[in-house]
């Protein structure tokens, strides 16, 4: 197909050589630093509300203003959480794409292809 | 005409345009499964939202608040934390790596054919699930609404299924896309007005209208009257099991949703990874405010219709146009209903597309082919075919299950398979070095099988009954359920992993290591990602 036609290829050696150059190392140690903790925390931080649900009701259905219990403001905190950890990512992921443009820029040059 | 008719024919009519403008847009394989890749972040941001907030959003959940309490608005939560996988684990890497279908950043480097056959009964099986749930609240909408004009269920059901046909067989992806944008705008004004509504109804005062939901009154089966606070967990999810099923609710929906076919082939329709991003994070805002105001939507309805006027008026599904109805009168009822409708219709016409994208690209090319086009435009022709062959099977199911059917099951089912069956694989092929062909194939077929299987026998399908239910409300198989949750995905997601890993480790395939390199460096910095086509 037409589309195709300018898409990157490389020997796997050439693979091999970019996924052992230092920039790519930094790469993926800037990606692990920030993903690695975030998903665990949320996946933590979510399951927390099922299981507490399930298993302490009493305690989740303590009130706190008004009628409005813990239950429910958990629950509503559970949306501003994954929000924020959204902002975040996209923060940290500009670091991501700098280091990713580098690598491109490189390999692309060696062949003369964008 | 009823003025929900003429609202949807308006829809229609909008829409139709749009796909005949697509249409001219639509030649070549790039432009009809992936819309030339053009489509900006934000536009791409609301057709995911769009794509999510289907008919068993707005129409289920706030049933379920409205029924139910806390324990609804625990999907709502659910639905968007799921979001944050999308975001952390699997959006970049695909668009980076994949070309049309999931199946693509599989195949780098895996044996393609037996991954991608296997890969494209596993998408067909979720989204034909997901399609026919929708077809049958479809069809159930129209036959209550549009009951004075005469309009029955199996016309309705042919109505939608036609409508969609079209938009996707002339329109592909940019037609989808854009029918998606519109629907996902109205939907969002509409819920927005409705909860402004619910909120003057209690002179917008929040401690009012937490008070009222304190004490929401209603009968129960024995015609009691019952008082309950219906922010206190514990109104549906009841013990011994109910703790592990909200549980397994939420595995399968933070892990189910990353691997729903139709949210995923979106991430091909934008220029690149960044804006790839981008619109996950315009579709997480849009979700999570849609999703906090089914607490309006949800205990409004239980509080100023009450479930006792809508169990003799549609069911719980029909909660929010009741709602709708009890605070603006027939003109706003008519408004609602036709957002539903646009609803369904959109959503029904993003699944189709994935479903025949899928078969196209995947079974088609791929597996048979081996994946040469042998004439050019084949690839597109076929998808154009198989999008007609899956509206009709669609259709025809949701005639033969007809309008008092049990529905719930198949949306959690799509997400229960495609948490068990197609995340582990992407997941693994992505991020495990000696992953291979054997370990993909046992997941896929593993992860598919118990989630249906763990279904078949479980208490949404296997009960005793009374002698006094009758109809589609019986059980399919009467007997005591053999697994004791609704939703299997607590078991059946770590038995997919398992057999993927257990298929990894007893067979050894060098080359698919050889070749992991090459997807690492692909998926994680976007060298090589397909790019947009030029501009029309």
């Amino acid at each position: 197909m037409a589309e195709d036609a300018k898409r990157y290829e490389a020997s796997t050696t050439e693979w091999d050589r970019i996924a052992a150059t230092q920039q790519f190392k930094d790469l993926m140690a800037t990606k692990k630093i920030f993903i690695v903790p975030a998903f665990v925390f949320f996946v933590v931080y979510y399951f927390t509300l099922p299981i507490l649900v399930g298993y302490a009701p009493n305690f989740m259905a303590t009130k706190v203003i008004g009628n409005v219990n813990i239950a429910y403001l958990f629950a509503l905190s559970q949306f501003f959480m994954a929000w924020i950890i959204a902002g975040l990512y996209v923060k940290a992921a500009n670091d991501f794409d700098r280091l990713s443009k580098d690598i491109i820029e490189k390999a692309s040059d060696a062949q003369g292809v964008r | 005409m009823s003025t929900s008719l003429v609202m949807f024919l308006t829809f229609i009519a909008i829409t139709l345009g749009i796909t005949f403008w697509a249409s001219r847009r639509s030649a070549g394989s790039s432009a009809y499964f992936a819309a030339g890749r053009q489509i900006k972040g934000w536009q791409n941001g609301v057709a995911v939202a769009g794509d999510y907030m289907s008919a068993a959003s707005f129409l289920g959940i706030a049933g379920l608040i409205a029924f139910f309490g806390y324990d609804g608005f625990m999907y709502s939560v659910g639905w968007l934390v799921a979001y944050l996988t999308v975001l952390l684990v699997v959006a970049e890497p695909l668009r980076n790596a994949g070309k049309y279908t999931m199946a693509d950043v599989l195949a780098y480097r895996l044996s393609p054919r037996p991954v991608r056959a296997m890969a494209s009964i596993s998408t067909l099986t979720v989204s034909t699930f997901y399609m026919i749930a929708q077809m049958v609240g479809a069809g159930t909408l129209v036959a209550l609404l549009l009951k004075d004009s005469g309009i029955k269920f199996p016309v309705a059901v042919i109505g939608v299924g036609v409508l969609m046909i079209i938009y996707v067989v002339f329109g592909g992806m940019l037609a989808t896309t854009w029918v998606q944008i519109i629907k996902a705008i109205l939907l969002m004004g509409g819920t927005i007005l409705l909860s402004i509504l619910v909120m003057a109804h209690f002179g917008f005062s929040f401690s009012a209208f937490f008070d009222a939901v304190g004490h929401v009154t209603y009968h129960d089966a024995k015609g009691q009257e019952v008082v309950k606070d219906f922010l206190t967990p514990g109104l549906r999810y009841k013990p011994p099991y109910g703790a592990l099923d909200l549980i397994s609710l939420g595995i399968a929906l933070i892990f189910g949703t990353a691997g729903l076919p139709h949210i995923l082939v979106r991430f091909y329709t934008v220029p690149d990874a960044k804006t790839a991003r981008h619109s996950v994070v315009w579709a997480m805002v849009l979700i999570g405010a849609f999703y906090i105001m089914t607490t309006f939507l949800g205990f409004g309805a239980a509080t100023i219709v009450g479930q006792d006027y809508i169990k003799g008026h549609g069911g719980t599904n029909m909660s929010a146009p009741l709602l709708a109805q009890a605070l603006a009168g027939n003109v706003f009822f008519a408004f609602i209903s036709a957002i539903a409708f646009a609803t369904i219709l959109a959503v029904v016409a993003g699944l189709t597309i994935s479903a025949s994208t899928s078969f196209a690209h995947d079974f088609w090319t791929n597996v048979i082919h081996k994946g040469v086009e042998r004439k050019a435009g084949e690839e597109v022709r076929v998808a154009r075919i198989a999008a007609f062959v899956v509206g009709f099977i669609a259709m025809g199911i949701a005639i033969l299950l007809g309008p008092t059917a049990n529905v719930a099951f198949l949306v959690a089912l799509a997400f229960a398979v495609a948490a068990s069956a197609n995340l582990p694989v992407i997941v693994l092929s992505i991020f495990w070095r000696r992953f291979n062909t054997t370990g993909a194939v046992a997941g896929l077929a593993v992860g598919l099988l118990a989630s249906l299987g763990l279904i078949l026998v479980g208490p949404s399908l296997m009960a005793v009954d009374p002698p006094t239910v009758t109809g589609a409300a019986r059980h399919l198989i009467q007997a005591k359920a053999w697994f004791p949750l609704e939703n299997p995905a607590i078991l059946s997601v770590p038995l997919g992993f398992a057999a993927a890993i257990l298929g990894t480790l007893l067979t050894r395939e060098p080359e698919s290591e050889v070749k992991f390199n090459e997807l690492l460096v692909r998926s994680n910095t976007g060298l090589g990602a397909e790019k947009a086509s030029a501009a029309h």
